[in-house]
């Protein structure tokens, strides 16, 4: 593993064990995700991606034979402590999945939502913060006009963006992306990949993708995951040029997975 | 050879979804046809609005707004008991019921609703108007609140368990959503689920409400069966199913108070047609609105 001195461990997987009843789904995991960067987690379908992404904002919780040993601390707290409050957590945790997901809402409610439940009613706090995540997410010039209309009626990728921007508002550190751009067209990839590196600039990064290509384009640490362990993590050139573990290479040259 | 033995088939399917339009066209001719013709003897504002319903005095009269009114209290009434009861049984079951509570609520509401209303009537004649009786010190029990909470009992099921089927037809997608929006468990249902869901619960309500307005025999049994404007709910009034099953046997077939039970009958079926229409062109506009139907 990579030891980097100068950057801020934002996440940190502490000897991680997982279960789903009696199947264990991972195993031991230790990680250390850096403040500002993006991490992309690859490996063969099954191998934990998810389950191990899903642990960060406990979406696990709503899994009702699962368990869980070790620490995943945010910040140095450990988010499984008795005292944390789950809500406020996922605040601080965005989370993008693989299909989009706007609710039967308008776009603007679809934005509006996460300030809503937080129980702001200040009318012109909320404009600002959607219409500003909505440029920082670059949909604002797409759909500025069409604010009242359904979010099920933009195109995938725009839902997606829009997905995006709505995690946004609540002014998340760290952003969950799992797979989200698989269900997309090539260009609407291209602009979330693109948005993606813009936004690490602001939050921490964390993407599952079985895409190759786009984990080497987006992301500077990169995670293989084989079997619910975690085989090989450091800086995301090292591991797709020399990569240490016989597994990991015969993954990144399409032998398996 | 192949070829003619699937016409065959294709025309013995088609006859058989098509069986459906030609009963419900046979039963609006026999409506129209029957019901029509009372109003040679009397005018159709008159026979709607009329107050008063005595088709066997000398000269009869035949003014059916009382009889509309019995039905409407007693429905509007079945409903206030129906709806936040199956509603709610349906979201405590499908989104916060243990898998335990669950496997013993849902047969439980499923065999309330196979229950035959003969029996609801039972139940409210001998308990719930005897002791609405000696509670309120009112001459009988049998009026339009028993009939209300017999009928909103009945309800019930039909309500719930369509409800419940509008519930799981809320993707998860959309909860998780929620969920990783900080929502809570209760802002996720309020504000998400139950309006992702709100077409089909409409549908719920207004298949209770067509349960209950054509309900004739526990009607027949517990609400007094007078046909007069009530005053209060605990009036007795006769609705309009009623009037018809308890007159038909008595009425000469091809006599005016005969065809005037027919037009009540119409009556009740427009009705019924009018309200489903509009739910109907509610609810699509409702998920036209959402971007649920494009
Ligand atoms: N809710 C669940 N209950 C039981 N087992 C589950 C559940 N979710 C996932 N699993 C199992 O846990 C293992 C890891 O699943 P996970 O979804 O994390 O894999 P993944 O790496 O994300 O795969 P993919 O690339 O296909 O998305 C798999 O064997 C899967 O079958
Ligand atoms: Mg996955």
């Amino acid at each position: 593993m990579d030891n980097n001195l100068n950057e801020t461990v934002r996440v940190k997987a502490d000897n991680i064990n997982f279960f789903y009843g009696s199947k264990k789904a991972l195993n031991g995991i230790n990680m250390d995700i850096n403040a500002n960067k993006v991490t992309a987690l690859i490996g063969p379908s099954g191998c934990g991606k998810s389950t191990f992404l899903r642990l960060i904002n406990r979406m696990n919780d709503l899994i009702g034979s699962s368990r869980i040993e070790g620490k995943l601390l945010l910040d140095g707290k450990n988010i499984f402590d008795k005292d944390v409050d789950v809500v406020e957590l996922r605040r601080r945790v965005g989370m993008v999945f693989q299909k989009p997901n706007p609710f039967p809402k308008s776009i603007y409610e679809n934005m509006a939502y996460g300030l809503e439940i937080k129980g702001i009613k200040d009318k012109k706090f909320i404009d600002e913060k959607v219409f500003d995540s909505l440029k920082k997410a670059a949909l604002w010039d797409e759909i500025k006009d069409r604010l009242n209309d359904s979010a099920l009626r933009l195109s995938g990728g725009q839902q997606q963006r829009l997905c995006i921007a709505r995690c946004l508002v609540v002014e998340p550190e760290v952003i969950l992306f799992d797979e989200p751009c698989a269900s997309l067209d090539p260009i609407s990839t291209r602009k979330i990949e693109e948005l993606i590196i813009e936004l690490k600039q602001f939050y921490t990064i964390i993407i599952v993708t079985h895409n190759m290509q786009q984990a080497a384009r987006v992301s500077d640490y990169t995670a293989f995951m084989y079997l619910g362990d975690l085989i090989e993590f450091g800086h995301t050139e090292k591991l797709f040029t020399v990569p240490k573990d016989k597994r990991t290479e015969e993954y990144l040259t399409g032998k398996f997975g | 050879m192949y070829k003619t033995k699937e016409k065959i088939y294709e025309w013995i399917f088609m006859a058989t979804a098509f069986s459906s339009l030609i009963f419900l066209l046979g039963i609006i001719i026999v409506l129209f046809n029957e019901g029509l013709p009372i109003f040679k003897d009397v005018g159709v504002f008159q026979f709607i609005f009329g107050s008063s319903w005595y088709p066997t005095h000398i000269p009869p009269e035949y003014g059916i707004f009382p009889v509309i009114i019995g039905s409407f209290v007693v429905t509007l009434g079945a409903m206030f008991i129906a709806v936040p009861l199956g509603m709610g049984s349906a979201l405590y079951i499908y989104e916060m019921a243990s898998e335990k509570q669950r496997n013993i609520l849902k047969p439980v509401v499923e065999l309330l609703g196979g229950i035959p209303s003969i029996i609801f009537g039972f139940f409210g004649m001998v308990i719930i108007a005897p002791f609405l009786q000696s509670v309120l010190k009112i001459p009988t029990g049998l009026c339009a609140f028993t009939g209300m909470v017999v009928l909103g009992i009945m309800a019930i099921p039909v309500v719930c368990s369509i409800a419940e089927d509008a519930l799981s037809f809320v993707p998860r997608s959309y909860r998780e959503a929620s969920y990783a929006l900080g929502g809570n468990r209760w802002q996720t249902l309020i504000r998400v689920v139950i309006p992702a869901a709100g077409s089909g619960i409409s549908t719920a309500i207004i298949l209770g409400v067509s349960r209950v307005i054509g309900e004739t025999m526990t009607v027949l049994m517990v609400t007094g069966g007078a046909a007069m404007i009530p005053k209060s709910i605990f009036d007795p009034v006769r609705p309009m199913t009623s009037t018809i099953a308890a007159e038909m046997g008595e009425a000469a077939m091809g006599s005016p108070h005969y065809h005037s039970l027919f037009a009540i009958g119409l009556i009740l079926f427009l009705i019924t047609l009018v309200f489903n229409v509009i739910a109907e062109v509610i609810s699509r506009k409702y998920r036209i609105k959402l971007g649920l139907d494009v």
